[in-house]
């Protein structure tokens, strides 16, 4: 009984959390495009505009719901309804911190450890697909349509160099548990120095699977009024919108357990702390390493003007693919050698 | 290592899912309770650019997308295969070069698959 208790309170507090981060990356977002281009963005709603995420939920909350005479009305609330589900799904294999250690029971900081974790994400994140696709297609509008077809047909191509990718992680790991893996990084060991190759990929997939810019023609402005959902008010564009910012929270959680250490830091060993205390210091620091990578996922997108949708499927079948490929056989040789099967 | 899950394992999943849909849920009951309605037959229609809007949008569209996703089918489950081989393979590679040269002619069949693709044009853009 006291299991399903521990887990259901962590289950909400992942789910506020994430929430609550995606809420204020909307702020930093804004504040960030502001700094980057001289101007001040947000101001109004409390003391630094502290408060404006909260007046736009509101907003969102207040607003007139419109569902077009032409659209397939079950389908066209179904949309926004699975992109928000599968967004905020992802969240439960995610290892936040190490664990506590309370009256000699250890508590670890994760919703759950299972041995399929990434194949899970890979599983959850491609149902966010349908999302799009059901949401765009269901609007009966030219543009959403369009939108809809060229985010599917991006996050399809990019997931292949994403798993790619991945298969030369495991290669050196052995296994799928995110957990394991970021344990066995302790210390400074992150993968990102056996798999530089792998990052970049990683991250550049990343990118595309959360259609953000430099990958975000599905919402391309000047070409699709406002992509696949130009027909969307209310909360139901509100979960659109949201459920993107909550995916870059998750795979910037993703990026960060992989490939920089997850909660590990240097020096964990030399500190002398209590194994309590470092757990917790494990844990703000992960944080701070997906803040670094949201800010990072902004950065670039007030930075680099959108490819064209050629370009795009170029980079993603002749670029990243062959790249992921090469970096599976290179992976390969370096795990040869480093067990003494080869000799140069 | 190896890391058994047992079924319980997976129950907080279900607890998310849970948590997940009743938000969504009542979200959605929510706005539809609160938003004002004032429809008018000008705001229902589909909004194309302000312009007014022609006929159907289920519209034919271009086949390379339809080709990206067959494609994709393909590809993916090639790598999918390759799930089960990665992660024995930090201990198979202790033993010999076996596991790695089985994996070079699988990887080369998927390189000339992709070749293959891409001298028939299949990925071209104009």
């Amino acid at each position: 009984m006291e299991f399903f208790l521990i887990k259901l309170v962590l289950v909400l507090i992942v789910f506020l959390v994430s929430l609550g981060v995606a809420a204020y990356s909307t702020y930093a977002e804004r504040k960030i495009a502001a700094f980057l281009q001289d101007r001040v963005g947000p101001d109004r709603a409390g003391p630094f505009g502290i408060l404006q995420p909260l007046a736009d939920g509101l907003k969102m909350f207040m607003k007139e719901e419109i569902i077009p005479t032409h659209a397939d009305k079950f389908l066209f609330i179904l949309g926004p309804c699975i992109m928000m589900m599968t967004a905020s799904m992802t969240g439960v294999i995610i290892p936040w911190g190490h664990g506590l250690e309370i009256n000699g029971t250890f508590y670890p900081v994760q919703i759950t450890d299972i041995n399929i974790g990434i194949l899970y994400v890979f599983g959850v994140v491609s149902i966010g697909v349908y999302g799009i696709m059901i949401g765009g297609w269901a609007s009966n509008n030219k543009y959403s349509l369009m939108g809809a077809i060229r985010a599917s047909s991006q996050m399809i191509s990019y997931e292949l160099a994403m798993g790619m990718a991945i298969i030369a992680l495991i290669m050196t790991t052995g296994t799928l548990s995110v957990r394991e893996i970021v344990e066995q990084q302790h210390g400074i060991h992150w993968n990102i120095f056996t798999q530089p190759l792998g990052v970049i990929i990683f991250i550049i997939c990343a990118f595309a699977e959360c259609n953000r810019t430099p990958f975000d023609l599905p919402e391309c402005e000047t070409e699709l009024v406002g992509g696949y959902h130009t027909e969307y008010s209310s909360m139901k564009l509100g979960f659109y919108l949201f459920a993107e910012y909550i995916n870059m929270f998750i795979s910037s959680a993703i990026i960060s357990s992989l490939y920089f250490g997850g909660y590990n830091f240097p020096f964990i060993d030399q500190l002398g702390l209590s194994p309590n205390m470092l757990s917790m210091l494990g844990t703000l620091i992960f944080f701070g390493k997906i803040f670094f990578f949201i800010f990072f996922f902004m950065w670039v997108r007030w930075t680099i003007p959108r490819f064209r949708y050629d370009q795009l499927m170029h980079l993603g079948w002749r670029v990243m693919i062959p790249l992921a490929i090469v970096n599976i056989l290179g992976t390969g040789v370096y795990v040869l050698f480093k067990n003494g099967q080869l000799h140069f | 290592m190896v890391l058994l899950s047992t079924p319980v394992d997976y129950l907080p999943i279900a607890m998310m899912f849970v948590v997940a849909i009743g938000f969504v849920l009542f979200v959605m009951f929510a706005t539809h309770w609160m938003g004002p309605k004032h429809k008018s037959k000008v705001k229902l229609e589909a909004f194309e650019c302000g312009i007014e809007s022609k006929g159907n949008s289920r519209l034919p569209f271009s086949i390379k997308y339809f080709l990206i996703a067959i494609l994709f089918v393909l590809f993916d489950v090639e790598v999918i295969f390759m799930y089960p081989w990665a992660v024995n393979f930090a201990e198979w590679s202790k033993h010999g070069l076996a596991a790695f040269g089985e994996m070079l002619v699988f990887l080369g069949l998927l390189v000339f698959g992709l070749i293959y693709i891409i001298r028939k044009g299949a990925l071209k853009w104009e």
